[in-house]
């Protein structure tokens, strides 16, 4: 099998859309949550989305189907949730290896399958590392600044076994997205550069950060520019940017990254904006015609969609993709 | 590793990147990145005070004033004994990550120690650089130190240092340069652009041979690194070069830019430059420029005198006083009495006040006017950070002598009267002998026009009490060094509060904090009390103490910040867990008696050594406390060269050094000791050991155990670990000591005192320490290889013997292993130390002489000094018990280690 490096010198590749819009379309109740094997948790359950991998498997599994149908070349796991420190929400820290396992084994399954049907457009299991709910550079109590509500090391040591769990349930690609924190960054790609030594592997490495608002800057303060310096030390297969604004909002940043670094470029925005009910109305054409600014600036190599994308605004992006030529490096 | 190595064609240019909030890439268009290092605790000494009093504030205002004047990159340094620097780093840095107008620019973490460097790379979200590794430790730690700064994304400064030494020629520095390009960039594959090489600056022009080509051999060998190891920075202090030109400001200006202007054409893209010591290249006048550049370049032999002789005509005020240019004395007389008292030269003082006399209507006048005048120049210098202990005390004797002199005079006018700014009555406590603090400060006192009532050491609190009324004093200064001295203290501002006293208590002394003023002291008294730390603050405290108008707000704000700072010490030592005297047991340290090597004497029993020759104790002397004892900070030998002290200490090491040799050659002191060697066991309840002594008679040393809650695996220490437990059955040995240089001491400190010399009779008392410290070292290592004789193949040097890198310890009953001063008593019993020596005990059982020092030796390979920490109550019974005495008087002496609650 073609490796993802070489396959991305031929062309744009496609990572699927947003996991918890599908997850919404099926309206899962508390009972969908919990299954048979959690129904006496002692803590209210529905919203942990990670967990459908065990107690819904076989949505999930639809899920991932149905992306690969619309032109995607990776998928990401069900797993953006899943450290012991996120999980802490839920009690459910003793299950995050088995939620990380099942999630990569279940999108495996499906990728391995679409990759049987046509060898010539493998398909990717990328294992989806969320930045966890605790911020390592900044402190959430405005009275005390200086204060912390999780170090380096407990996220370090909690990434770790995530990521040993993602590599063991079949994950081919590791996705450290969303990063608010480029703290809470440096420690994920820390376990896995420690992995990947423990190991001898060498698991590519794809890096998202979120430039939050119209001030161009990450939660913890960073420009686009410095936020490429600071994880920069990574041997990565890519860098870019996903989620909180739309593929609109996001071109002034890509630009940064495609200008000053040289790594491929990635890109998963939301479908827009979300509007006064909290609903992202983008269709996917209106995704798919802003997108082409990107492709039309050669700023890109591999590109997808986050909050509020379907496997439809997938499609319509693959399929504007495949008419262009992947950013040169 | 790197797999996308095809991610990255060849042509690409590789540029150091570092970022804060915002990136800094250093290309072409930055010639030079200047590096701010005011937040740094050894180059700071403002920053230093800051982190240590908490007052984290005020410190990011330093951080914040340094980016907003132009510091690219700001350097964190938080390596000082008193500061528990890994803590520091963290919460300073976690600070400033909270302030974008600090944080957008890039950290450089600074420390010489890993852990603490690790800890600051762990909460800094940017691209930091760490300062710095170097191969000094040799390549492993080099190779494994870099790999982690590889993986948390940092760039690095490489010192031009490795196994052999500093680099300080240029074949040296690109020796070693190359070395660790090497290392790192083949072996390690570490990114070269990320590597920044100090390659040291050392000045020029000291007037010696050798370093004639410091300044050139920097820039050829940045030009060699720049060309040769490809994409790597070139860094350094460039302060440093200029040094043999402090006080004369424009050729030290003129210096940096020349440097600067040449360093930077050969490469240097980096450093550490203070903008207000940087004077415009094209601006230096032409003349002056061609003599710095002879003297940076080396370019012809005499470059170094002309520029001497030259600097001379740029700036008369500042330069140094050579002893025979004696120009000034052409002066007016104001201005020759206020340099004599300035540059403490006392040579003409009475032919100058004689003459000042005679202009005078009465003799007071010329105290009044030219000597005070002259006194409130030093006051000011020393106020500003200008001017340095040992130079005020020699101001002082300057003074002491002219009042000497018109003494006599002002007794003939009698109605002369001067009025003193106010009485200090000052003392070491009882049981106390320690002074040399004390009189520091009591002369620093005098000189600003105090009057002092010196009651000496071992003053009893009734005296104290009774003196100060009789004088009618206006504030009172206790000092001790030994911490039974801590707990006298509490008792005389309880005295002080029965007797209606209001009046200042300060307190001092190298037991003493403002921990235990603010928590021990100051809520027994209703007065003011303050901790007085250094001489320097004493002036100013009792100014403000003292003076009529600032009085009443000075005191109430001390009251208030004692109050916060009580509050706060209480609300953060609350949090500590203890074990039961029990449990700390069960977790002790066990050595595998098995296993461990025990050796026999060769020498059981007591010896005595009736007169020991003191040239044998001078390699062993550690010269850093001295200078810690004169306020002077820093580590020998780096202190001589220091930026801030460094003039200062060379000085004063000098004075010390013709002393030190008139102590030898003329036998001022004379040393003892006695120590013995003794079968050992440890107890059953395996915190007391068991020597016998011929077989027949038995004694017993009690030892502290700690019992702060560890973290798992870590045992809770006692000295009786490391002997071996009688139910092993094997035999196992320790020692103890007692050495004195302190006789004669006394006597000569007087002498000089009586010719109006403290700056003498202090140095004198400080070199008796410093013998007494080095005598216990050379004792030590005598009986490690001869009389007990495990290590009799050592062979370390002085530098070995300052970080105790041998086998074996000797702590002393009153330190942190054993902080119990009663085990003392056992020792004088034992080895009758003062019936064969002389070394008595006072109450509070402090020795006299007072250059003297004692212990116990432990030779088991594993032995290693601790601090006790806190001791609960169970233990304080239990100790009682054990020593047969009461637990009153067990709470007495161990007072200051037991925990609170």
């Amino acid at each position: 099998m073609k490796k993802v490096q070489d396959i991305l010198k031929d062309r744009i590749l496609i990572l699927d859309g947003a996991m918890g819009t599908m997850i919404q379309r099926h309206k899962f109740t508390e009972e969908d949550y919990r299954g048979e094997r959690f129904k006496d948790w002692q803590q209210p359950l529905q919203g942990n989305n990670d967990l459908l991998s065990i107690t819904q498997p076989e949505a999930i599994k639809e899920i991932h189907a149905l992306y690969f149908e619309a032109g995607a070349d990776i998928a990401e796991t069900n797993t953006f949730s899943g450290t012991t420190i996120a999980m802490e929400d839920y009690g459910m820290e003793e299950l995050v290896y088995e939620l990380n396992y099942e999630s990569a084994k279940i999108a495996r399954e499906v990728a391995d399958k679409f990759t049987a049907k046509n060898p010539k457009k493998p398909r990717f299991v990328a294992g989806s590392i969320g930045p966890t709910n605790r911020t390592a550079s900044m402190s959430p109590d405005v009275n005390d600044p200086g204060y912390r509500a999780v170090t380096f090391n407990q996220l370090r040591i909690a990434y770790k076994q995530q990521v040993e769990a993602l590599l063991d349930g079949g994950a081919d690609i590791l996705l450290v997205e969303t990063i608010f924190d480029t703290l809470n960054a440096k420690a994920a790609l820390f376990a896995i550069q420690e992995v990947n030594d423990e190991r001898n592997l060498d698991t590519p490495i794809m890096i998202s950060g979120t430039i939050t608002d119209a001030s161009g800057r990450t939660l913890s303060g960073q420009t686009a520019e410095a936020f490429l310096v600071s994880v920069s030390h990574i041997p990565m297969l890519s860098i870019g940017f996903n989620c909180a604004l739309g593929a609109n909002q996001l071109t002034p940043h890509l630009e940064i990254l495609a200008n000053k670094g040289n790594f491929n470029v990635s890109a998963h925005p939301n479908a827009g904006l979300p509007n006064a009910f909290g609903e992202y109305d983008e269709t996917p054409e209106q995704m798919a015609s802003q997108i082409k600014e990107f492709l039309d600036k050669s700023l890109i190599n591999i590109i997808g969609g986050c909050c509020g994308t379907t496997p439809e605004h997938i499609k319509a992006i693959a399929d504007m993709a495949a008419k262009y030529n992947p950013r040169k490096i | 590793m790197s797999k996308n190595i095809e991610n990255q064609p060849t042509t690409y240019k590789k540029y150091l990147k570092l970022s804060g909030l915002e990136p800094m890439i250093v290309n072409e268009n930055m010639n030079f990145i200047n590096v701010g290092e005011r937040t740094n605790v050894a180059g700071s000494k403002k920053f230093l005070r800051l982190v240590k009093e908490e007052k984290f504030d005020e410190a990011l205002d330093v951080a914040r004033h340094q980016v907003e004047g132009g510091a690219q990159v700001i350097d964190i340094n938080m390596d000082d004994g008193l500061i528990d620097g890994k803590e520091a780093m963290v919460r300073f840095l976690n600070l400033i990550m909270a302030e974008p107008d600090i944080a957008r620019v890039p950290i450089m973490v600074d420390s010489s120690k890993w852990d603490i460097i690790e800890a600051g790379l762990q909460v800094v979200q940017g691209k930091c650089v760490v300062n710095s590794i170097s191969l000094k430790e040799g390549e492993e730690q080099f190779i494994h130190h870099a790999k982690l700064i590889k993986r948390y994304g940092a760039a690095v400064i490489v010192m031009a240092f490795d196994e052999v030494g500093q680099a300080d020629t240029y074949d040296r520095r690109i020796e070693i340069a190359e070395r660790s390009y090497r290392v790192l960039v083949d072996q390690l594959n570490f990114p070269p652009e990320d590597i920044i090489f100090d390659l040291n600056i050392f000045p020029v022009a000291t007037g010696m041979d050798e370093h004639k080509l410091n300044a050139i051999d920097f820039i050829e060998a940045t030009r060699w690194v720049r060309t040769n190891l490809p994409h790597c920075s070139v860094s350094g202090g460039v302060s440093n070069v200029s040094f043999s030109f402090r006080g004369n400001n424009p050729v030290r200006e003129a210096m940096h830019s020349v440097f600067l202007f040449h360093a930077i054409k050969a490469g240097m893209n980096m450093g550490i430059v203070n903008p207000a010591m940087l004077e415009v290249y094209d601006d230096i006048p032409k003349d002056l420029l061609e003599h710095v550049e002879d003297v940076i370049l080396n370019r012809r032999d005499d470059a170094t005198e002309r520029l001497l002789d030259f600097a001379e005509t740029v700036k008369g005020t500042g330069k140094k006083d050579t002893g025979q240019d004696l120009s000034w004395r052409e002066d007016p007389l104001q201005d020759r009495i206020t340099r004599a008292l300035v540059k403490g030269i006392d040579q003409f003082i009475v032919e100058d006040v004689e003459e000042a006399r005679l202009t005078k209507e009465r003799p007071i006048q010329v105290i009044e006017d030219n000597l005070m005048t002259g006194m409130n120049v030093v006051g000011d210098l020393f106020g500003d950070g200008k001017m340095f202990l040992p130079q005020v005390v020699k101001s002082a004797r300057v003074m002491k002598k002219a009042v000497a002199y018109l003494l006599p005079y002002i007794e003939a006018e009698k109605s002369g009267k001067q009025e003193a700014a106010g009485k200090v009555l000052m003392a070491t406590v009882k049981g106390d002998v320690h002074d040399i603090g004390k009189n520091i400060v009591s002369v620093v006192l005098a000189c600003n026009n105090y009057e002092i009532v010196d009651l000496g050491v071992m003053v009893p609190p009734e005296k104290i009490i009774e003196t100060a009324i009789a004088e009618n004093v206006d504030a009172i200064g206790l000092s001790g060094l030994i911490t039974p001295s801590l707990d006298e203290m509490v008792y005389i501002a309880k005295e002080m509060k029965r007797k209606n006293f209001t009046i200042p208590l300060l307190i001092g002394g190298a037991t003493t904090s403002k921990a235990h003023t603010a928590v021990k002291i100051d809520p027994e008294y209703n007065g003011s009390v303050v901790h007085v730390n250094d001489a320097s603050r004493a002036v100013t405290v009792v100014g403000d103490l003292l003076k009529p108008d600032t009085r009443e707000a000075y005191v109430k704000s001390i009251k208030e910040d004692y109050d916060v700072f009580r509050e706060n010490f209480l609300k953060r030592t609350k949090k500590k867990d203890y074990l039961s005297l029990a449990d700390a047991r069960k977790n002790r340290y066990q050595i595998d008696w098995e296993t461990t090597s025990i050796i026999k004497p060769n020498q059981l029993g007591i010896q005595i050594i009736e007169e020991q020759d003191f040239y044998e104790l001078v390699a062993f002397i550690d010269w850093t406390p001295f200078f810690r004892s004169w306020d002077l900070h820093g580590k020998y030998p780096a202190i001589l060269t220091d930026d801030i002290v460094g003039e200062q200490a060379t000085e004063l090491f000098k004075d010390a050094q013709e002393m030190l040799k008139q102590i030898l050659e003329e036998k001022w002191l004379s040393g003892k000791a006695i120590y013995g060697l003794f079968e050992a066991n440890t107890l059953d309840n395996a915190d007391d050991i068991e020597i016998s002594l011929d077989n027949e008679q038995k004694a017993i040393f009690r030892t502290l155990r700690q019992q702060l809650k560890k973290h798992a695996g870590k045992p809770n220490f006692a000295l009786s670990d490391y002997i071996a437990p009688q139910s092993t059955g094997k035999k196992d040995y320790m020692g103890c000591f007692c050495v004195t240089t302190g006789f004669g001491t006394e006597e000569k400190a007087k002498e000089f005192q009586d010719n109006l010399d403290d700056y003498n009779s202090i140095m004198i008392k400080a070199l008796a320490d410093r013998f007494a410290e080095a005598y216990a070292e050379f004792l030590h290592k005598k009986v490690r290889t001869q009389d007990w004789g495990y290590a009799s193949n050592e062979g370390l040097s002085n530098e070995d013997l300052i970080k105790e890198s041998y086998k074996g310890i000797r702590p002393a009953p009153g330190y942190p292993a054993c902080p119990d001063h009663l085990e003392k008593l056992t020792i004088w019993e034992l080895l009758q130390v003062e019936e064969k020596i002389g070394v008595s005990l006072t109450e509070g059982l402090a020795m006299w002489p007072a250059s003297s020092v004692s212990g116990y030796y432990f030779g088991n390979e594993e032995a290693r000094y601790f601090g006790l920490g806190k001791i609960k109550m169970d233990q304080v019974t239990d100790f009682a018990e054990r020593k047969e005495i009461s637990i009153e008087k067990a709470e007495k002496w161990l007072n200051p280690n037991i925990a609170n609650n």
